[in-house]
């Protein structure tokens, strides 16, 4: 299959790769994806007083489109508030990475790993859980 | 000089030896005759030709001339010798007994033969590939008219007890037909000592051309006959009615021919590089051998490398072309079935890569092989989630996975 530039260089020069301390009371982190299914995704968000997220990191065990998307997200991330962040949508993560039809798995999980991040951060914060919609794969 | 990307999958399809190019060229130009045409030079002069390729396969399977039949290639002597014994010995039964690694050519054929109404048996492997031979036994009625297993696996090169399996066919008065694409022209397969009744194999896997096949069919102890599978001008003593393809037949010839010349040197050297690549990046922390090294074939390797996803993988060895046991660009992630066949997990079937050597294939080539997997599966683990947790000793099987 053909990747789109876009894809090519994020996978060849992955943003943000990393990991945050998982520990601090700021940082949010979601893991999404399985193992046997061929992706697993793991997106950390650091948000400071004010509700900007000033840190993101990401690992991800997966394709191509699915390192892309979230090398992606973290990019996005920085910088927008936890509000804005809820707002990205998987499609826009399809257009800018041209990504074909049978790699929107790949944007939605990025979308899933988003969410569950600041879910995660809100528990911590003890804001009440956002519902996410479930399974959409 | 290195060109890149460089060829190392050679189970899927290996490159025309240029002795085979030469001998073919003719037969594409000036001797362009039916080798069906009774009544002039050009029909005589390809028949001679093929006739000739006839003799050339022969002598490298150690069987007569006459019990070569052509076809367009594997997939087509494989649905000819199913569907062709299961229509012919129809008053005697309509059970076939095969595997479950076999290639899809013999597994979608038999799925159409159950359709049909016919019983089929798929025996399972060991964790090394191999099949169990009491298995196989008792799995034999008096219904069976056929045992169908490959010679050699095309995705982890492991090849199967031959010998063996036709001894208990023999004795049961079965017929043993083996799929012996990734075998034949690689290591020495003789059909008299195997004890074979009817073979596969095709011109692409060894150097010849795409296009053109044969289907060994014994003549003697016991005569077997197939029912042919297209209705035509009854070529090929019937079982297989078409023009044939002259030139392709004369490459399936000569590169028969330079296979049988060239078997022991080429493997010597093949299966050194093979051994070198292998033991280098079984270097690599958590990478797995996948199948038998003891029963394989000299010029395969299959290799998982754990916590690195196929498809990513590939992407990362760009410059070596390679299978993975992964068929990721349909939308569900489908690991190989052969690996999982051997017990292994989806995430293990998933980062898989299969090496296929060829007689083409340069020392220079394997050093920028081993290096060029080693970074890539460097630069993955550093990105995989799964790596960095493995790392840390947390059991991956202990977290709940959100299944999509």
């Amino acid at each position: 299959m053909a990747y789109s530039d876009k894809v090519i260089d994020h996978y060849t020069n992955p943003r943000n790769v990393g990991t945050l301390d998982k520990g601090k009371k700021n940082v949010g982190t979601g893991l999404v994806g399985a193992p046997e299914c061929g992706d697993v995704m793991r997106l950390q968000i650091e948000v400071d007083e004010n509700q900007v997220i000033t840190d993101a990191k990401f690992k991800t065990f997966g394709c191509g489109s699915a390192i892309a998307s979230s090398s992606l997200a973290t990019e996005w991330l920085k910088g927008k508030t936890v509000d804005e962040a809820l707002a990205i949508d998987n499609m826009a993560i399809v257009e800018e990475l041209a990504l074909p039809p049978v790699k929107i798995h790949c944007s939605v999980l990025a979308e899933d790993a988003i969410k569950t991040a600041i879910n995660d951060y809100r528990v911590k914060n003890g804001l009440p859980e956002l519902e996410l919609p479930k399974s959409h794969h | 000089m290195l060109t890149l990307p460089i060829y190392l999958d050679n189970n899927a399809t290996t490159p025309l030896d240029p002795r085979v190019l030469d001998a073919m060229m003719p037969y594409m130009t000036n001797m362009f005759g039916n080798a069906a045409s009774r009544n002039h030079p050009f029909g005589w002069q390809a028949e001679e030709a093929v006739d000739y390729a006839r003799e050339q396969i022969a002598s490298l399977i150690n069987c007569s001339p006459k019990e070569i039949i052509f076809t367009s290639g594997a997939t087509e002597s494989d649905n000819l010798a199913i569907k062709g014994v299961f229509e012919m010995y129809a008053s005697k039964g309509n059970h076939i007994i095969t595997v479950t690694t076999e290639h899809k050519a013999v597994l979608d054929t038999c799925k159409h033969i159950e359709k049909l109404g016919g019983k089929v048996t798929y025996l399972k492997v060991d964790d090394k590939g191999l099949i169990d031979l009491k298995e196989l036994e008792e799995a034999i009625t008096d219904k069976t008219i056929l045992i169908s297993v490959m010679y050699a696996n095309n995705e982890i090169g492991v090849i199967q007890p031959i010998r063996e399996i036709s001894a208990i066919a023999k004795k049961r008065g079965i017929l043993f037909f083996t799929d012996a694409t990734q075998a034949v022209g690689k290591i020495p397969v003789d059909v008299e000592a195997d004890g074979i009744d009817l073979m596969a194999f095709s011109g692409h896997k060894m150097y010849g051309p795409k296009g053109v096949g044969a289907l060994y069919v014994r003549r003697k102890n016991p005569r077997v006959k197939v029912t042919a599978q297209m209705d035509g001008g009854g070529h090929e003593r019937g079982m297989r009615s078409g023009t044939l393809n002259v030139p392709g037949i004369v490459g399936l010839g000569k590169a028969a021919e330079v296979a049988k010349q060239d078997m022991e040197a080429d493997t010597k050297r093949i299966a050194a590089m093979r051994d070198r690549l292998e033991r280098e990046l079984l270097t690599i922390e958590e990478s797995y051998v996948n199948g038998s090294t003891e029963h394989r074939l000299p010029h395969v390797s299959n290799i998982s490398f754990k916590y690195v996803e196929g498809e990513g993988l590939m992407m990362g060895v760009k410059d070596i072309a390679v299978s993975s046991g992964s068929a990721c660009t349909s939308a569900s992630l489908e690991p190989s079935y052969v690996l999982k066949a051997l017990g292994l997990s989806d995430d293990l079937a998933h980062s898989s890569l299969r090496f296929g050597l060829s007689r083409f294939t340069t020392e220079e080539e394997i050093d920028f092989a081993i290096d060029h997997v080693k970074q890539a599966v460097a630069k993955l683990r550093d990105l995989s989630p799964l790596w960095e947790m493995f790392k840390e000793g947390i059991d991956l099987n202990s977290i709940e996975w959100a299944e999509h």
